[in-house]
């Protein structure tokens, strides 16, 4: 009875090795625009990733066929939700203009691709107020001015 | 495209930059973690269901020996008409 146990959990242990191989760094990258961190300097955000990893691999045999990327995400935005006005303050990410919700809004949309409704049901909020939410959000995101947009990186040895 | 479809997607292009590195040993802390999840949820369950037992139980006995429904006995004689 312990070896079959021992066994179901090595099975369970590869299994969600190779989802985490696939999305984590996705995942990663949805935390660090909540948190609104920079790349390389995002503890926030791997706390978030890690405690949302740790929980979907406690549900992983609860799973029975839900995508584990669903479920993660999910994981992600409760946590952080809950976890809200923490995340007022900012370091230098992206969306360091926003608040924690339209954050959140604008990732999901945007950035996940969440149709309106999904995203009002994963937030507890009426579409409208989504919507409401990203207008404002993709505003004020756009706003800035040209000078103080992130610019893609020079390659090395550019001279320009 | 509509005005908000170009925002929206001005947006995307800003958000979709490279994915960040990934901290090492990312699964194998993770299934720790959700190990100890997994612990600590057994736990509050045992803990719930043995406190729930000694209430059941608790009550059981407390029944059998309380005589809450018993009427109480008379101080007094009764009248007795036929002897």
């Amino acid at each position: 009875m312990g070896k079959r146990r021992a066994i179901q959990e090595q099975e369970r242990a590869r299994e969600f090795e190779s989802f985490v191989a696939g999305a984590a760094g996705r995942l990663l990258h949805t935390a660090q625009l909540l948190t609104s961190e920079p790349p390389g300097a995002a503890p926030a955000a791997e706390r978030l990733l890690t405690a949302a990893l740790a929980r979907t691999y406690a549900r992983w045999d609860r799973l029975h066929g839900e995508d584990p990327y669903e479920t993660a995400r999910q994981e992600l935005i409760s946590r952080f939700a809950h976890l809200g006005w923490r995340f007022r303050r900012t370091s230098g990410g992206l969306l360091d203009r926003l608040t924690p919700q339209e954050r959140l809004v604008l990732v999901l949309r945007l950035y996940e691709g969440v149709a309106e409704e999904q995203t009002a049901a994963a937030l507890g909020l009426p579409p409208e107020r989504v919507h409401a939410i990203l207008v404002g959000a993709t505003s004020t995101i756009l706003s800035r001015p040209a000078t103080a947009r992130r610019r893609a990186p020079r390659p090395e040895g550019a001279t320009t | 495209m509509s005005i908000v479809d170009r925002k929206e997607s001005e947006v995307r292009a800003l958000l979709d930059t490279a994915h960040p590195l990934v901290p090492p040993y990312l699964a194998e802390r993770t299934i720790r973690q959700g190990r100890r999840v997994l612990g600590r949820r057994r736990v509050a369950k045992y803990t719930f269901w043995l406190l729930a037992a000694a209430v059941v139980i608790g009550l059981a006995v407390w029944a059998g020996v309380s005589d809450a429904w018993v009427e109480p006995a008379d101080t007094t004689t009764p009248d007795f008409t036929d002897w």
